[in-house]
């Protein structure tokens, strides 16, 4: 990003002036300069974008991994007032309606496993968890049945036998989305789910076991449960085809939509419609279903887990650390221009982060804040941080969502081969399985930012604060 | 058919370009150039057929829908498509599409989730048509 065109505010804090003539509201970009100089110049174009939109209320914002996406950019954060004017929009949630990653704990340490069981394991979980284009999952679902888990999320899963019930307590909103219309969503994307729910899917999508390499926050790691040398298992995916052919249709319409309701966009990939508009709370309600379906999978996907490591190794025990959606608009209460408001909060590849006290976190975790997690690529690691306080004030509870990726798939393709970045990182003790050598490559480690620079950029901005550090050991991919 | 595609950088996803003597063509070739990232189309024995009609009096709304049609119906009936066809009378596109079923031997690529709106343009040139935009891995 060429740097003349941004304010420093402080450190890891930068603005855009406005220029004469230019009728928008502030944008806030969150980074440090090395993250910043190396983001693509289409980060501001869509941050810019974003904050045009009608009804925003305080300043468009950009996490520390923001990178260009289409209509808001991947770390783009906006809240809307829907008494204002204010919008919902599918550009700002993405396809992959409420994509997220689930940490699950393991009583397990490193030192518990001989490099024969690793090897076990990532066969076993290879085997057993349905990843990549084309694969089916295991569970095949009615329509009336697939409606349910639209309504239900996790709930349904835990009461058809996958998981326990103590699972709900450390997902979003208990595992269930209040809201969700399955009615609002068309016959075809529902049939495109009937065998989804239970699959990772691919391209970025993983399923990770990781090793605790250090610990940042004592207090934090003592009340999630984790400590040095500890396994934990990451699970990054998302709604699934549902979910695609929702933000593929509303996208549609939603742009169409724009013009007849009066909305100026300076991107077609913004489609957008007021909060308050039947078009608006149409789409809310498909996409509350879509999260529910999403928060779903990965409860299907955490009890298959589950049963692979207790078939594996006895005595083991397997609890949700947390599940955090990373594309989403959710209707929160925040404190803003002097007084508390009711806010749809757009994150787009950003996490919300709660700080310490907010009703919605967990009693375990409520001193200490929310769990943050930073996914990174598959050879280097992930963090997990707690939120703040002070990312209330700055980000309406936001935070970084992953490493971010530092350069297309189409260059990763022509720098690495699958095979060689297998190679590589089994060297450094990374076990890789995957069925596309084609999604190794685009995936290669070197392909994505610095994930420390990151996890930093995000602690010293004041969005979340860093808790650990966790290395992959064995990663499944799509 | 000769099918001329090529791809564009995007940070996070892929960006297709199909060309062709045809708008016809054009999204042929950009439908090819989608179904490439998930699957070798060489690969591929081309020997089930689906059809898609659509209406759609826009061109670039016309090219979106083209590809997220495909997706849609190769996602439902569990096939890897390689060959394409379509045909414009008025508003109404109707198209084919050839493949075979996903199986155990076939190389599997990256999934496309949809295509966006995002670079999209469908343009005449000087000698051919060119179809743009950005899919969403």
């Amino acid at each position: 990003m060429n740097m003349n065109f941004l304010e420093k505010i402080d450190d890891f804090t930068w603005t855009v002036p406005l220029k004469e003539g230019e009728n928008r509201s502030k944008i806030i970009l969150y980074g440090s300069e090395p993250l910043l100089k190396n983001m693509d110049d289409k980060v501001l174009e869509q941050i810019r974008n974003v904050a045009t939109l009608p009804g925003l209320v305080g300043q468009a914002m950009a996490m520390p991994d923001a990178h260009w996406g289409y209509g808001f950019p991947i770390g783009g954060v906006a809240a809307f007032d829907a008494d204002e004017g204010g919008i919902i929009s599918a550009g700002g949630v993405g396809f992959d309606i409420s994509c997220g990653i689930r940490c699950l704990r393991t009583n397990l340490m490193m030192d518990d496993l001989t490099s024969t069981d690793f090897t076990a394991l990532a066969d076993a979980l290879y085997h057993q968890i349905p990843a990549g284009v084309g694969r089916e999952g295991k569970l095949k679902l009615t329509l009336d049945a697939l409606d349910n888990v639209l309504r239900e999320g996790a709930q349904w899963a835990v009461h058809h036998g996958y998981g326990i019930s103590e699972d709900l307590a450390f997902v979003e909103e208990m595992g269930k989305m209040k809201g969700a219309k399955p009615e609002n969503i068309s016959r075809l994307a529902k049939e495109r789910q009937l065998g989804e729910v239970g699959t990772l899917g691919s391209g970025n999508h993983y399923l990770e076991v990781q090793k605790v390499e250090k610990i940042y926050d004592q207090e934090a790691a003592d009340a999630f449960g984790i400590k040095e040398g500890q396994l934990v298992v990451s699970i990054h995916c998302g709604s699934r085809a549902l979910g695609h052919q929702i933000g593929t249709e509303y996208l549609v319409s939603l742009a169409k939509a724009a013009t007849r309701l009066g909305i100026i966009l300076p991107d077609r990939e913004l489609a957008c419609a007021p909060i308050n508009s039947p078009e608006g709370q149409e789409y809310i309600g498909a996409m509350n279903a879509a999260i529910n379906c999403a928060l779903a999978n990965r409860q299907v996907l955490t009890q298959m887990t589950r049963n692979v490591f207790e078939a594996l190794f006895k005595g083991v025990k397997i609890e949700t650390l947390y599940d955090v959606s990373h594309n989403t608009c959710k209707e929160e209460i925040h404190f803003a221009g002097g007084r508390e408001r009711t806010l749809w909060v757009h994150r787009k590849g950003a996490t919300r982060a709660f700080g310490p006290g907010h009703p919605s976190i967990p009693v375990r975790y409520r001193d200490v804040g929310q769990p943050v997690i930073i996914g990174g690529s598959m050879g280097t690691g992930s963090y997990i941080l707690a939120g703040t306080k002070e990312s209330e004030e700055r980000a309406f509870s936001s935070a970084s969502h992953g490493a971010g990726r530092a350069m297309s798939r189409h260059q990763a393709l022509k720098l690495w081969r699958g095979k060689t970045v297998v190679e590589e990182l089994a060297q450094k003790g990374i076990i890789i399985r995957s069925v596309s050598m084609r999604g190794i490559a685009e995936e290669a480690p070197e392909a994505y930012k610095d994930v420390d620079l990151v996890a930093e950029a995000t602690e010293k901005a004041g969005l979340a604060r860093r808790v650990a550090f966790l290395k992959p050991k064995v990663c499944i991919k799509g | 058919m000769s099918k001329e595609y090529d791809y564009f950088d995007h940070d996070a996803d892929i960006g297709i370009i199909g060309k062709g003597k045809s708008i016809e063509e054009a999204f042929e070739s950009a439908a090819a150039a989608m179904f490439a990232i998930m699957v070798n189309a060489d690969a591929l024995n081309c020997r089930e057929l689906i059809e898609v009609e659509f209406e759609e009096e826009d061109n670039e709304f016309a090219l979106v829908e083209w590809l997220n049609k495909l997706l849609a119906v190769s996602h439902m009936k569990h096939l890897a498509l390689g060959r394409f066809a379509l045909h414009k009378e008025g508003n109404i596109w109707s198209g084919k599409a050839w493949g075979e079923k996903w199986q155990r031997d076939l190389e599997r690529g990256t999934e496309v989730k949809g295509a966006t709106l995002t670079m999209l343009s469908v343009e005449e040139k000087e000698d051919h048509w060119e179809a743009r935009c950005v899919v969403d891995v």
